[in-house]
């Protein structure tokens, strides 16, 4: 059984980030982590490919940048790692992303199972998984909280599928894109040998023309990015004699508001 | 021209969430001097359609086969697909939420459309769609449009008012016949568990939420747990016996900070944040949380915070519009003996 996974090099969740003076988004000097996100995807993976004796592979799509989403990937346990760029084609348009990713798939030839974090905390899109899995003709089978029975022989797969209202449980033939939540799993920390074979790894760069892909025009354009308005707020600390009288002074607060 | 709506249904039943697609589409199509169709899928579709004709759809088409009648995203992205190649639609709105994500992602990735997803402002500029959705968990904004003939556009929860209930003028429904077989559908619904009494996040007015402080009760754990384990179930029995209450009277949803869920204090579920839920209720009621920015990411956008907290240098009351300096094991319960008083 060969399982896939996606990942991407994102600044850190605890990073500030802003519009620069130039309209460029920046994060400063802070160092990108691995897409919070794929942290359990990368876990899936490794272990499923584990458990079936199988293979695992990672991809990312992009600049150089994501070498060290890769790099971590690596250390985690995933055997290989590709990554593909194309210079000047515009990978935050999910069409044209999941165009490289479904060649990059296709080249590979033989994959049964691709697992996806919930969605990049970057652009913040889960469309690019969905995307995918469309072009290539596969199931998918997004928000998936358990995967509670995989039969590499069979090729079948049974999931829970979060729903706002409930879980379904789902089943569906392989090959299948699936996307997974947090909570799936514990991810592991890498190990110092991990990382040290990750180190010395070196990442083949694959471009559209190796893999055989026509990219089109993109279908959608990023007009400017801006910085949100500052939250107007002037903080009252609610004063009183004590506990009871300050949560009286707040609960008619709360209804001079009128939000209850 | 016309604008697509998908109006989302669970259990027979339109989703109340689907009405802000319909203003939002009601509003487009007033710009663009063309009608709202609604599209509306499985059981009890043509009751919704007449139900979405009083809030302003003028027509709709509908489908109820039998392989519809749960929803599943390869049957229902399959008809969507067949309806917009057919009808050619300037625009495709739904809600963003897990079903309407991955069914706009899909259908669009198969008619080689543009997609916007997770909108909070949409306007019309030359006759372009242009949408303002959140990057980087809203620490930045950004427009995006679309250069193609249809638009697909996922509206974030509770970013768009509800369309009006209008005197209902019955709607052109179409009935459409479902666009795949059978045997070629690869997934299989084997069952749904419903999670009941419990209030959807993102759609939620109100949201109640907790974080670390939770370990601070000063009830004391049962006999035998300590450390880590008696925190633990500090921490529960406050979600359980200290907030829950104070959800319960305003009909709230419960939150939590990431702190709070990897602790293990409370299922993934209810985590509000930038790895967790991004919400926007008219109130948020933040109790023991310290508002690290990737909480902040998830709540921000929130019309009034509330803040109670021990530490009074905590970064969560810079974002509060009231705070409580105080522990929460006293506050909350006050707080909620205050309001059961005022809603009687």
């Amino acid at each position: 059984m060969h399982v896939v996974t996606f990942t991407r090099s994102t600044p850190d969740t605890a990073a500030k980030v802003w519009v620069d003076d130039n309209g460029a988004v920046s994060w400063g000097d802070v160092a990108t982590v691995v897409n919070p996100w794929d942290e359990y995807s990368l876990e899936e993976t490794i272990a499923i490919a584990k458990g079936n004796g199988g293979k695992s592979t990672v991809i990312a799509i992009g600049a150089a940048l994501h070498d060290d989403a890769l790099k971590h990937s690596l250390a985690m346990g995933v055997q290989d790692a590709i990554r593909i760029e194309e210079g000047g084609a515009d990978i935050h348009d999910s069409l044209i992303w999941s165009g490289l990713a479904a060649g990059a798939l296709q080249k590979l030839g033989d994959v049964d199972l691709v697992i996806f974090g919930k969605e990049s905390i970057d652009v913040a899109s889960d469309q690019h998984s969905m995307q995918l899995a469309r072009r290539l003709g596969w199931t998918m089978l997004s928000f998936v909280s358990a995967i509670v029975e995989l039969d590499a022989a069979a090729g079948t797969i049974k999931v829970e599928k979060t729903l706002e209202q409930g879980k379904q449980l789902l089943s569906a033939r392989l090959p299948a894109v699936i996307s997974v939540m947090k909570g799936i799993n514990e991810p592991r920390y890498p190990n110092f040998l991990g990382i040290r074979k990750a180190a010395k790894a070196a990442i083949p760069v694959w471009t559209a023309a190796d893999l055989g892909v026509d990219l089109p025009a993109p279908a959608t354009a990023a007009l400017r990015y801006f910085n949100p308005p500052a939250r107007a707020v002037s903080t009252e600390i609610v004063a009183g004699e004590g506990v009871s009288d300050k949560a009286e002074t707040l609960a008619a607060r709360l209804f001079e508001e009128k939000v209850l | 021209m016309t604008v697509f709506v998908w109006i989302e249904s669970f259990a027979g039943r339109a989703l109340s969430s689907s009405w802000e697609a319909l203003g939002a589409a009601n509003a487009l199509a007033d710009e663009l001097d063309c009608a709202v169709t609604a599209v509306v899928f499985g059981a009890n579709a043509e009751a919704i359609a007449t139900e979405a004709a009083g809030y302003g759809a003028r027509g709709a088409i509908v489908c109820s086969d039998a392989s519809l009648l749960e929803y599943r995203l390869e049957t229902y992205a399959a008809l969507l697909s067949q309806l917009v190649a057919e009808r050619k639609p300037k625009a495709v709105l739904a809600v963003a939420s897990n079903r309407g994500r991955e069914l706009l992602a899909s259908a669009a990735a198969d008619t080689g459309h543009g997609m916007i997803s997770d909108v909070v402002e949409l306007r019309l500029a030359d006759g372009q769609i242009i949408g303002t959705r959140p990057a980087y968990a809203g620490k930045v904004l950004m427009e995006i449009t679309a250069h193609t003939e249809t638009t697909y556009v996922t509206l974030r929860a509770r970013a768009f008012s509800p369309a009006t209930a209008l005197a209902g003028h019955p709607p052109a429904i179409q009935r459409a016949t479902a666009a795949t077989v059978p045997d070629s559908i690869a997934s299989l619904v084997e069952g749904f568990a419903t999670e009941s009494g419990s209030v959807n996040l993102t759609d939620a007015a109100i949201i109640v939420s907790g974080g670390r402080g939770m370990a601070n009760n000063p009830r004391s754990a049962p006999a035998g747990l300590t450390g880590e384990a008696a925190a633990i179930w500090k921490a529960k029995d406050g979600f359980a016996n200290t907030l829950k209450p104070l959800v319960e009277l305003l009909g709230a949803a419960l939150g939590a900070s990431r702190a709070a869920v990897d602790a293990g204090y409370i299922p993934y579920e209810h985590q509000v944040g930038q790895t967790g839920k991004v919400v926007n209720p008219d109130l948020y009621i933040a109790c023991g949380i310290s508002g690290a920015i990737q909480h902040q990411a998830g709540m921000r956008n929130s019309k009034v915070i509330v803040a109670i907290n021990k530490d009074a240098q905590a970064p969560i009351f810079k974002l509060a519009r009231y705070g409580i300096v105080g522990d929460l094991y006293e506050v909350v319960p006050a707080l909620t003996a205050a309001l059961r008083r005022r809603l009687g």
